[in-house]
């Protein structure tokens, strides 16, 4: 019999998740920031999506007494470093993607996953307007219409990533349960 | 339809309020921004967070560093013999320039002396191989193995076996940061081979072809012309071949014609790349004397005088 729940199903409603542990989500976003920095070319960099974006979300949603606004910022930093933006850039955009996770967070949790896809969408791809924006401002050049792409992969990975993120917060089963 | 409330209620505290927070980081970040591109203050931060990510890099570069060892390891004896042979009809094919090439530099030296020019300086290289590119999706940039371990100083251009690749901007300890030469505003002094002319060659960014900006329409210039570094920056040794004119617009509204160019070097496919020593310094500009030291220098010589 399961003494845990099988990693790939969504936690069922009535299921209450237990305490995170703290260095797990520092796990993840190790890990997240390690995908980021994968070096891939072409097809694969057109279409990878901001796996950090994508933790941070999904933190400031299920976590917000660990991952607020200051800790996004900080990993934005991290990420300007890695990525050689400017400084700031990511940090802004981070900050920005918790306190509006931070203010959906009620609104997201009441729908299931696939239709919470949509509304991540919304929240990455703002993301990636204000990123835009501020590079724009600072006098860089407009890319192409395929920057957009991304963050909606990214929306589309959220239930993979959700179900992968909470798998460790499921509760044992009792044996006789099926 | 419920109204479900934004924030927890008012009883339980847990310091400031997150768009307090929002503001707070959001100013720090827009502060952070302007120090660094306008008064470029953070670039020793910057280095010591790039070597302290460097193990990081490191470890996802090692996934396919171990793909390609493999497959390197189980490529078949037919096509390295192949391989082999191709290259040496290639060395056979260029032994005659090299030779000649030798020839022609030392005869070039005896005119130069004896024109009284400057030695050309025929500056180090190192090899160095693409790490990764740029996630960056406003820049065009790549990141090479070699750094200030190999001496590398950022300033060097960058050139694969087809020509111009660009420049190192950014120098840490392990890697550098190449600039290409298709990043926007990127410019490259370059002279047209068949007519001489000068111009300057300008990047505009991921997707838009380079082009030559502040050219009289009626310029000497035409579709199909090669153009190579001029050398007179000082920063791109010249003769290196940068790229090919596409397209030339000669509108008579229009000040200047527009004249875009194919860049020549594989700056988005090559791995190769050779960077280039810092050639010769060049002798300093003379400084221009402000009017005001104009007038100074007047005054002084006059009391001077008397």
């Amino acid at each position: 019999m399961f003494t845990r729940a099988a990693p790939f199903t969504p936690a069922r409603p009535e299921e209450i998740l237990r305490q995170v542990n703290p260095w797990f989500i520092l796990l993840t976003f190790v890990l997240a920031l390690l995908a980021n920095a994968v070096p891939v070319a072409g097809l694969a960099l057109a279409l990878r999506p901001d796996f950090l974006a994508l933790a941070i979300l999904y933190w400031c949603i299920q976590e917000p007494r660990y991952v607020g606004v200051g800790v996004a910022w900080l990993l934005g930093l991290v990420m300007d470093v890695a990525d050689a933006t400017v400084f700031g850039q990511h940090a802004l955009a981070y900050a920005v993607l918790a306190y509006a996770a931070e203010y959906f967070r009620r609104r997201v949790l009441r729908f299931p996953l696939w239709q919470q896809a949509p509304q991540v969408a919304v929240l990455l791809l703002a993301c990636a307007a204000l990123i835009l924006l501020v590079r724009f401002v600072g006098g860089a050049p407009l890319p192409r219409w395929t920057y957009f792409v991304p963050p909606v992969v990214g929306a589309l990975l959220w239930p993979l990533v959700s179900v992968l993120l909470q798998w460790p917060q499921r509760p044992a089963r009792s044996p006789g349960e099926l | 339809m419920r109204h479900i409330p934004a924030e927890p209620p008012p009883f339980f505290h847990r310091g400031p309020s997150p768009f307090a927070r929002l503001a707070f980081f959001g100013l720090l970040s827009i502060a952070l921004m302007f120090a660094d591109t306008r008064f470029r203050y953070l670039e020793g931060v910057r280095q010591v967070a790039a070597v302290a990510l460097y193990p990081l890099q490191r470890v996802v570069q090692l996934p396919g560093e171990a793909v390609a060892w493999v497959g390197d390891y189980f490529a078949s004896k037919r096509a390295l013999a192949e391989e082999n042979a191709a290259l040496r009809a290639d060395l056979v094919a260029h032994a005659l320039s090299v030779q000649e090439f030798a020839r022609l530099r030392d005869e070039n030296a005896n005119l130069r002396a004896l024109l009284e020019l400057g030695q050309r300086y025929s500056g180090s290289a190192t090899a160095v191989e693409v790490l990764y590119t740029g996630r960056d999706a406003f820049t065009q940039k790549v990141f090479v193995n070699r750094g200030a371990d190999a001496g590398i100083r950022a300033g060097e251009a960058v050139i694969d076996a087809q020509g111009v690749v660009g420049q190192v901007t950014r120098v840490f300890p392990n890697m550098a940061e190449v600039t290409l030469v298709t990043d926007k505003d990127h410019a490259v002094p370059v002279r047209v081979e068949r007519s001489g002319v000068r111009s300057v060659y300008f990047g505009a960014g991921a997707g838009r072809p380079p082009e030559l900006r502040f050219m009289a329409p009626t310029a000497d210039i035409r579709p199909g012309d090669r153009l190579v570094t001029s050398g007179i920056d000082g920063t791109y040794p010249p003769g290196l071949a940068v790229g090919v004119v596409e397209n030339v617009e000669r509108d008579t509204g229009q000040v200047f014609a527009r004249i875009a160019v194919r860049p020549l070097a594989g700056a988005d496919r090559s791995t190769q790349l050779l960077v280039l020593g810092q050639a010769a310094a060049l002798p300093p500009r003379p400084e221009e004397p402000s009017a005001a030291d104009v007038a100074k220098k007047a005054g002084r010589g006059k009391g001077r005088r008397n």
